[in-house]
């Protein structure tokens, strides 16, 4: 068999998934953005550009998928570095599978019951309720952009655990043993050494998190209860309540563009911090 | 006849000393990787661990510089117990036995590392001035900019040793530093040592596999065997007057022949040999009549020669002869003695002429020169 045949059967599935569930939704939905809405909602068939013109009265959507994406993945990161690094670094090797496991355990369940637990404990009698107590009163969580970050930085703390665990457990412990013996101090070491060798897994869990961010709206939905809303909730309202498909198209095609522009000038950032290294493959 | 190098070494110069190991032992589990370890080394000193792998040589060179502390026993550096100490505290750079470079950083940026974290900080200028000399040092001059990953394992290899030199530490281990080197640039490299050792008086403690490394550059070595020190002394020392067989197979290349230890003292003992032969030598420590031991014969001490010799000479046949430039090598047969190698030096040959392979001849040696080593 000639390689280039080889090459075109293992490409085949792929490539034929990709144009079905990907590019040619895409180009329907492109399509779509500059039609009508139907009298009874729907399609019409047509060219204009008034589907975009209306963006702005869907300006708060993007402007706190905008805010919370980015806010909600520095947040994963602060929390997910120093338990990767704890899993990666100071468990003995008996534990790590058994803590390992302990932090996937929450994908096990689905994200709607676990939500609905941090309805409950971001609600009335949750949490605010406990605060009453030493006098913290009247304070309100739930259906607050703070309630919207909590349920994501805690669905998708995993995401970003994973690939730092594994850049960090990969690391060669014997490259902080030669710090060390050079005269870094532990914090030197880790600022020179571990840090930087594990720019990998963060740019790889940043790039998951966020991009899965941006699509979100189960989480805006329950804990923002409509008042935090995404992207992701302004689409649903648009397809499946106001039958607005047209308008529905130019949202989701303006958001395909904008997390373009954002993964494409974060990956040209992380290309330049990963400058003439190959020790470690940046994406 | 147990020689003590140490001491004598001790009364000859008096150095000042610098790392002690007392009664130090290591171990993994239920591994021993050090059994006992006592040693002191003195300022400015050249020291050497010979031994095969896994024998603990890299277990005692990580005790000294702060990676293992030793199970039972106590590690001194200055005369005070650093047992508690950790390595970024110790005066004391290590070239890893397996480079541990740091492969986000060019080589320059690897160099500089230790003189990076020193405080007061040492001026950038300063630094790349140091970077760049240690570079020559190591002969990969303007190498400064490349990749760890660019580099040959033999450069890799010099990279490390400049990156602990260049930090002119009180003593620098060195963990078979030039071992991925050809003959020609580890000779290069083995004279840079030695004048870097004795122009910054700079202590050397120095693990290698290569025994000709070892006789060449140290004061003192030191034989090691399962965890245990065999013994020490200069390389002189070792090669004239091993205490064991092991120590004689180690340090230079010996004839070993095996047999028991016959009744009898005084300067000579007769080995009885498995063929019934019996060969004289000199006994060496404390062994008695009957002891399994070996017989050793450095190849330079046999003479060969046509003539049917005296009482004492074994006819042989010529295997092989392998020039040497300076020397000629042969390999011989005796009959019931099997092979063993005797160098000839070119003079004989003058006297004699070479001798051809298959020519038989008779091999004889001095009994002062066979040493009675023991076998265990
Ligand atoms: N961290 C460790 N855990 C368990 N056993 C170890 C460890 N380090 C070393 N050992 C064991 O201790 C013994 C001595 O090892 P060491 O690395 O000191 O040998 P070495 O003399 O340096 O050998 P080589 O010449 O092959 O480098 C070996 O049997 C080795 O398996
Ligand atoms: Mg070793």
């Amino acid at each position: 068999m000639s390689r280039r045949i080889r090459n075109f059967l293992l490409l085949a599935p792929a490539g034929a998934w990709f144009l079905v569930m990907l590019v040619l939704p895409l180009a329907v939905v492109i399509i779509f953005s500059f039609g009508e809405r139907g009298p009874a909602g729907g399609y019409v068939p047509a060219f204009t550009l008034a589907q975009y013109a209306n963006l702005p009265a869907r300006w708060a959507a993007f402007r706190n998928t905008m805010m919370l994406a980015p806010t909600g993945t520095v947040a994963a990161l602060v929390i997910a570095y120093p338990l990767a690094y704890f899993l990666a670094v100071r468990v003995s090797a008996r534990w790590k599978m058994t803590l390992l496991v302990l932090v996937i355990v929450p994908f096990w369940t689905s994200i709607l019951i676990r939500s609905y637990a941090w309805i409950f404990l971001l609600g009335g009698r949750g949490i605010p309720a406990l605060l009453d107590l030493i006098g913290i009163s009247d304070l309100r969580l739930i259906n607050t952009p703070f309630a919207v970050l909590v349920g994501i930085v805690y669905g998708y703390l995993p995401l970003m655990v994973f690939p730092i665990y594994v850049s960090l457990d990969r690391l060669d412990k014997r490259l902080l043993e030669a710090a060390a013996d050079l005269g870094a101090r532990p914090w030197a070491a880790f600022v020179q050494i571990t840090l930087p060798m594990s720019i990998p897994g963060i740019a790889t869990g940043c790039m998951l998190v966020f991009i899965l961010l941006m699509g979100e709206y189960l989480i805006p939905a329950l804990l923002g209860g409509g008042k935090v809303f995404f992207v992701g909730n302004a689409l649903v309202d648009l397809f499946l309540q106001s039958r607005n498909w047209a308008f529905g198209s130019a949202v989701a095609a303006t958001l395909v563009i904008v997390m373009l522009v954002t993964v494409s000038i974060y990956m040209r950032l992380m290309a330049r911090l990963g400058n003439g290294r190959d020790d470690v493959s940046l994406m | 006849m147990t020689n003590t190098p140490l001491d004598d070494k001790q009364d000859q110069t008096q150095p000042r000393v610098i790392a002690e190991l007392r009664g130090v032992t290591k171990r993994f589990g239920t591994v021993l990787a050090a059994d006992n370890l006592n040693l002191s080394i003195g300022e400015g000193e050249f020291l050497s661990f010979l031994g095969p792998s896994g024998c603990g040589k890299t277990t005692a060179l990580r005790m000294l510089a702060g990676f293992e502390a030793p199970t039972e026993g106590d590690v001194l550096l200055d005369g005070a117990v650093v047992n508690e100490i950790e390595a970024h505290r110790r005066p004391v750079n290590m070239v890893f036995q397996h480079y541990a470079l740091f492969p986000h950083m060019t080589v320059a940026e690897n160099i500089g590392f230790g003189l990076r974290q020193m405080r007061p900080r040492m001026a950038k200028g300063e630094i790349s001035d140091k970077v760049r000399r240690a570079l020559d040092l190591v002969r990969l001059p303007g190498f400064e900019d490349r990749r760890i990953w660019e580099m040959s394992g033999g450069q890799q290899q010099r990279v490390a040793l400049a990156r602990a030199v260049v930090n002119e530490p009180k003593m620098l281990l060195l963990d078979e530093p030039l071992a991925a080197l050809d003959r020609k640039l580890r000779k290069e490299m083995q004279i840079e040592l030695q004048n870097i050792q004795r122009s910054l008086g700079i202590t050397f403690i120095l693990v290698t596999h290569d025994q000709e490394e070892a006789l060449s550059m140290s004061d003192r070595i030191c034989i090691m065997r399962d965890g245990r020190i065999v013994q020490i002394g200069t390389p002189q020392e070792l090669y004239d007057q091993p205490i064991s067989r092991y120590v004689a197979d180690f340090v230079g290349t010996s004839n070993f022949f095996d047999g028991t230890l016959e009744a009898g003292s005084g300067a000579i003992a007769g080995v009885k040999l498995a063929n019934g032969i019996t060969l004289g030598g000199r006994p060496v420590g404390a062994i008695a009549a009957g002891d399994p031991v070996s017989l050793s014969v450095r190849p330079e001490q046999i003479g060969l020669t046509r003539k049917q010799g005296g009482a004492g000479a074994l006819p042989v046949t010529v295997r092989n002869r392998i020039f040497l430039g300076e020397h000629t090598e042969y390999l011989v047969r005796h009959e019931t003695l099997g092979e063993f190698f005797v160098l000839a030096p070119r003079q004989s040959e003058l006297s004699e002429g070479p001798f051809n392979s298959g020519e038989g001849l008779f091999a004889s040696w001095d009994a002062t020169a066979a040493l009675v080593l023991t076998r265990k």
